[in-house]
């Protein structure tokens, strides 16, 4: 058991490539196949005759696009931002302004009309998510200027702040977002796809910017900001670029989530889900990509099967007829666990590399054969 | 006449009602090494902070070669080609050794972060060279073994060594050492001496020294500035800060009885 438990350990390699002049060979036909059996499963997945699973596995690559959203700030660059739900709203609402049919909204928009441009104009889904994203950036550009100057507990107060915000700002500007009515009928864009495209877009994005001099620069600044400062790394600039970057991510993960839902309303956007988000960033280790993806599918398909908690238990000594919430209750007690035994999150900073597990499978083999010897 | 590298000006620095530093003057000429000394408490690393932007002096002006730094931005006035290492070492602790001499060469980065990500050909060229450069300063450092190893996990002896060899990854023209030497034995001491010297001669750099060990101060240094309670005692070669009756009152008996 303790031996298994320290092979697991090795097989996360304790650098991130970065030097790596030539790629592995392996590395990219490993990674080829890996791509290959997932189309498959998808594929399987996708024609289940449950109509949840396939539901709950598109849920789970948009908890990959979030979590790694909100990695990027609080893991890799060490800013401590709670403002995650106020970027997924404005990605949500573009989206949705954007797709859904005309007709539609003439006939949703009862108290005001929609403001003009947008009476009539619909746009290509994709192109939906990007101009969600760059409106998110946008605006955290502007938060950022006075908060980025804020440390710790502040900047996460602001940004928290900020966050409502934009909810109190979508539930009373009618015209523009159908106020507290929400909006319905958003086409159902999010295909397993469009969310496992973008999930898998956003993982590669991740993974080459943050071994980038960009991304160690960011690293610098989570470790020692006077240090990094010192080192001739603008704080600034590069908190300003992380927050940005993460603001964009978070807006698309916000109308991929927008499609998938099909309606959106100001309160699916309060600050709990943010914390659905940090969540899983943190059980996955902040600062590690890998651990962020393995704990969006470890927390989405958790939450769901956990589900029955909420429903009637009977447990001989004990019965109920059922407590709403009883699931996060419990969820949140296992993340508990989770954090006392692994302080730093299951993946810590380390990252899941393919000769990592080469590696480690090797050891096995080696230590299998000198087994049969003795 | 040799060019004046570093001229700091009638410096003073006030938190609240205690004046750290007050009304310093000290210059280095190219390649010196000159060796800020004193009891503790009597200034130095607050001069250091001044010099290097973490502080903005309460008054005074601070020049390297010539333009005026006073009250920049730290990263700014390291690009202008300061650079220091810190008491209380300050490496990037999680991250590999080889990556924390490469992060100090961020700044001469070309590429924009998109070209980055992309591992456009310049940037890809613009990395390979940092990384060259980190793994000949490692080897000028004696540091080549431990490359890869995570910085919190070298001795003590060696994450000195390794913020010098950060702090010359930024290519500077002034380097500022804040006791070095610190927590060192005197053979460690003897071998950074030589590698201080070695670094200057190698990267043409001049050389701000704070240390306590008095062996290496007066081996390695040209000239000589002594801080008492924020004030300048005294300037002079080692020899003349030696047999200097007001230096010795106020330190260098202090250093003897402690010994
Ligand atoms: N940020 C600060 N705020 C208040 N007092 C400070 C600060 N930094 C240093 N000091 C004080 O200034 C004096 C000089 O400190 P320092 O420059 O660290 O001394 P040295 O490096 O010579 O040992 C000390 O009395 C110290 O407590
Ligand atoms: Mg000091």
């Amino acid at each position: 058991m303790m031996s298994e438990r320290t092979n697991t350990r090795e097989s996360i390699s304790k650098h991130p490539p970065s030097v790596k002049k030539n790629v592995n060979l392996y590395s990219v036909v490993l990674s080829a196949l890996l791509l290959i059996v997932l189309y498959f499963v998808l594929m399987k997945i996708e024609g289940s005759a449950n109509a949840l699973v396939p539901r709950i596995a598109r849920l789970c690559a948009i908890n990959i696009v979030l979590a790694l959203a909100m990695n990027l700030i609080n893991g890799f660059t060490g800013i401590f931002s709670l403002g995650q739900a106020g970027f997924m709203a404005v990605g949500a609402y573009t989206t949705a302004l954007l797709t859904i049919e005309p007709a539609r909204k003439l006939s949703m928009y009862i108290v005001t009309p929609i403001v003009k441009p947008l009476e009539t104009l619909t746009l290509p889904f994709g192109l939906t998510l990007i101009i969600g994203g760059l409106i998110a950036a946008g605006l955290a550009f502007l938060i950022g200027v006075p908060c980025l100057r804020l440390r710790g507990d502040y900047l996460a107060i602001a940004t928290l702040g900020f966050s409502e915000i934009i909810r109190v700002f979508i539930m009373n500007a009618q015209s523009l977002t159908n106020g507290a009515q929400g909006l319905k009928s958003i086409p159902p864009n999010a295909t397993i796809l469009w969310t496992y495209g973008v999930a898998l877009a956003v993982i590669a994005f991740m993974a080459l910017f943050t071994t980038s001099s960009y991304g160690r620069a960011l690293k610098a600044v989570r470790e020692d900001e006077i240090a990094a400062e010192s080192m001739g790394v603008s704080l600034f600039k590069h908190k300003m670029m992380s927050f940005m970057i993460s603001a964009f991510l978070a807006g698309v993960g916000g109308g991929l989530l927008a499609a998938y839902n099909g309606t959106i309303g100001q309160d699916m956007f309060r600050v709990m889900q943010t914390y659905n988000v940090l969540m899983i960033v943190v059980m996955g280790g902040m600062g590690s990509i890998s651990g962020s993806v393995i704990a969006a599918f470890v927390v989405t398909i958790g939450q769901e099967m956990l589900r029955v908690l909420d429903g009637p238990i009977n447990l001989g000594f004990w019965k109920t007829s059922g407590i709403a919430g009883m699931r996060m209750v419990v969820f949140s007690a296992l993340l508990l666990v989770v954090i006392v035994f692994f302080r730093n999150g299951l993946f810590g900073t380390k990252e899941l590399t393919w000769s990592g597990i080469v590696r480690n499978i090797e050891k096995l083999a080696g230590r299998g054969k000198r087994g049969e010897v003795a | 006449m040799r060019q004046k590298v570093l001229e700091v000006n009638s410096v003073t620095m006030q938190f609240g009602g205690l004046i750290a530093v007050n009304d310093l003057t000290l210059f280095a000429d190219q390649k010196e090494i000159v060796a800020l000394i004193g009891p503790n408490g009597a200034g130095k690393t607050t001069a250091f902070n001044m010099i290097t932007g973490v502080y903005k002096p309460t008054s005074g002006h601070i020049a390297l070669n010539k333009l005026n730094i006073t009250g920049m931005r730290p990263d700014r006035i390291t690009r202008l080609g300061m650079a220091r290492t810190f008491q209380n070492i300050r490496l990037f602790k999680s991250l590999p050794v080889l990556d924390n001499v490469v992060i100090a060469q961020h700044l001469r980065i070309k590429s924009n972060w998109l070209g980055s990500t992309l591992r456009l050909p310049r940037y890809n060229k613009e990395n390979r060279l940092m990384y060259e450069h980190a793994e000949h300063l490692l080897e000028h450092m004696g540091l080549k073994d431990v490359i890869h190893e995570t910085a919190s996990s070298l001795p003590y002896g060696m994450q000195r060594k390794l913020e010098i060899a950060r702090a010359i990854a930024t290519q500077p023209v002034m380097l500022l050492l804040d006791e070095p030497a610190a927590g060192m034995n005197p053979a460690e001491s003897m071998e950074l001496t030589q590698l201080i010297q070695s670094v200057r001669d190698e990267f043409d750099l001049t050389i701000l020294l704070i240390e306590h060990h008095m062996d290496v101060v007066m081996d390695i240094s040209d000239r000589i500035y002594v801080l008492d309670y924020g004030n300048l005692i005294a300037v002079g070669t080692p020899a003349e800060i030696q047999a200097n009756d007001v230096v010795i009152k106020a330190y260098l008996g202090v250093a003897e009885d402690e010994a």
